[in-house]
């Protein structure tokens, strides 16, 4: 196996009293699509701004194609292509000067109005910035991560705050990327992102990294349980059905239970039993495999939008 | 310096198709244009090149201005931040402020000059190599000091609180919208020590006495060691993300770009004789009213 091309060992980051990255370490080899999944707050965008040379870390070692993102000069920026959190361009900005300005910065650059075309703006090269919808500003801040060929692309939660249809537009595109072989590194916290786009993931919470390996040999940790939902005609408590035969945990969200059982079978004969004396009945149960969503529940008790 | 161009060119564009720069970059000092020249110049041709140096140091003056609230705004909306992780650093963003400020201002400056001389009659152009030289560099400092103020404020309200406060000064007190031997003895004296009386007080000597830029010299090194210090500390002090506030110690840092003016402050109150140069040229077109009409102003001495 060649060098990884993304490093991080040990990295540390303090905000005053807050200590948002507290020994963070992960490689990315080059073709990945890495994922870094986690809850708001659990420290994805501090790394991935550590990483983008936006911020210097407090501790650790850090290395991006072999070059230290804080290192002077522009030769570490001609390497990577970055969609922050929140792109922001001057209102007045029309979409192919924007696209053109930003190709210009680089040494090696693509045709912006072949990018243009290829994310579906060439319509839009003429339209001033504020007029774009959510989704078009998104789709510009991507073309523009790709102006320069970037061998390592960090995509900062992408399809935040934008609606289903408009995320779905956003994963084929890095679908499309996966498949050209493009090294990238994808903050998100919604799992079905993860477990659709990466190769590999690590789970970060409270500035550590708790888990990392594949989204199925992560889901392969709770393959001791098999995850239960339903919905009952009336309210039960969670502790109740913790005393249920099997069932190694159990929360409930939005009305629906969620419980976590080791021995299936078992768990629904005896929540049939325990309804049917306290007078109870079931609307709906289904039966689904292990996601990432179980595995954080797992490892920290907690769900990810928790 | 290609990126500097790149971002000087998109700057242009932005700024033309912004209404408000277009009011206060032209029409509001054809404002002052008008109301100056034809109320104190209409019936003595010999007072225009006088009004028009006072005219010509409000347009370059108001260059801090803009620019100090473009560049806040900036890193206010997290714009900077998307420049940051592309290969462009603090310089090449601060000379493009300074050029495409430089580049927009030139027209002003010749419609003013072009309606000075075809409504109100000037006549000659007074030195206008010299002209060009001062309002050349005097755009450039008063740019720089935008991009110092810039540097130095955390807001866009700060920025707007600070830029209203130094214009008024700028605007009252140099010389600029009231002639500097007009003023009280002991406001002539405060005024040697704000940048815009040397931008005025130059601007007059090489309008109405039609001096070298030999003869101005002071002026011309306060400007260009003022302007040099104010870039240079506006790049150390550049901050690209909204969130990074500024320390007291860069506010100390940043003060120093007025030192040049306080030292020709001091200098000019021992041994210059700005004053009364000033005083000169003010009488000389007080001399050249018509007999028929009073002359306007009373300069005390």
């Amino acid at each position: 196996m060649s060098a990884p091309i993304i490093e991080v060992h040990n990295l540390t980051k303090n905000y005053g009293a807050v200590k948002a990255l507290r020994g963070v370490s992960f490689e990315v080899q080059e073709g990945e699509v890495f994922g870094l999944l986690g809850p708001n707050g659990a420290g994805k965008t501090s790394t991935v701004e550590i990483l983008e040379g936006l911020r210097p870390p407090d501790g650790g070692i850090v290395s991006v194609c072999g070059l230290d993102p804080q290192s002077p000069g522009s030769a570490f920026k001609q390497e990577i292509g970055a969609v922050l959190q929140s792109t922001a361009l001057p209102d007045k900005l029309r979409v192919g000067e924007a696209i053109s300005m930003f190709a210009s910065f680089y040494k090696r650059r693509r045709d912006p109005a072949a990018l243009l075309k290829r994310f579906g703006l060439e319509e839009k090269r003429n339209t001033f910035y504020s007029y774009l919808s959510g989704g078009q500003k998104q789709r510009l801040a991507l073309a523009m991560s790709l102006v320069n060929e970037p061998r390592v692309l960090f995509l900062d939660e992408p399809t935040a705050g934008l609606d289903p249809q408009v995320r779905r537009e956003i994963y084929t595109i890095i679908e499309e990327l996966k498949k050209e072989r493009k090294t990238i590194l994808l903050t998100t916290h919604y799992i079905e992102e993860a477990e659709k786009l990466c190769d590999r993931v690590a789970i970060i919470d409270q500035g550590r990294v708790i888990a990392q390996g594949t989204p199925r040999e992560l889901k392969q940790r709770s393959a001791g349980t098999t995850r239960i939902e339903l919905r009952l005609a009336r309210p039960e408590s969670d502790a109740a059905l913790k005393q249920l035969e099997g069932v190694a945990d159990c929360h409930a969200s939005d009305g629906v239970y969620v419980v976590h059982s080791t021995r299936v079978p078992q768990t629904i004969v005896s929540l049939v039993k325990y309804l049917e004396a306290n007078g109870n009945e079931l609307s709906s149960l289904d039966i689904a495999a292990p996601s990432l969503e179980d595995v954080f529940l797992e490892l920290t008790g907690r769900r990810l939008r928790d | 310096m290609r990126n500097a161009w790149t971002l000087t060119k998109v700057r242009m564009r932005l700024a033309l198709r912004n209404r408000a720069f277009i009011f206060f970059s032209l029409v509001f000092p054809l404002i002052f244009l008008f109301l100056f020249l034809g109320l104190f110049a209409r019936s003595n041709v010999a007072a225009v090149p006088y009004m028009l140096a006072s005219v010509l140091a409000i347009t370059v003056m108001g260059s801090f201005w803009g620019l100090s609230i473009q560049l806040v705004t900036f890193r206010e909306q997290g714009i900077l931040r998307r420049f940051r992780v592309a290969p462009v650093g603090p310089g090449a963003m601060l000379a493009s402020s300074i050029l495409s400020n430089y580049i927009l201002t030139l027209p002003t400056v010749a419609i003013e000059f072009a309606l000075a001389r075809r409504i109100f009659h000037m006549q000659g152009w007074g030195n206008l190599g010299g002209v060009f030289f001062l309002i050349t560099l005097g755009i450039v400092t008063f740019a720089a000091l935008g991009l110092i103020i810039a540097s130095v404020t955390n807001s866009t309200q700060e920025t707007q609180v600070i830029n209203q406060i130094l214009w008024s000064a700028f605007l009252f007190l140099s010389g600029a919208t009231l002639p500097l031997p007009m003023l009280p003895i002991w406001l002539q004296r405060f005024a040697l020590f704000l940048p815009a009386t040397y931008l005025v007080t130059g601007l007059e000597r090489v309008m109405v006495a039609r001096v070298g830029i030999r003869q101005i010299e002071p002026e011309i090194v306060a400007l260009a060691v003022s302007a040099a210090m104010a870039f240079f500390l506006s790049q150390q002090l550049f901050r690209w993300e909204p969130e990074a506030k500024v320390g007291p110690r860069a506010k100390v840092l940043a003060a120093a770009t007025i030192v040049p003016f306080l030292l020709l402050g001091l200098w000019e109150t021992a041994h210059g004789n700005l004053r009364s140069t000033a005083r000169t040229d003010f009488l000389s077109i007080e001399r050249s009213a018509p007999a028929d009409r009073p002359a306007p102003l009373n300069a005390p001495r």
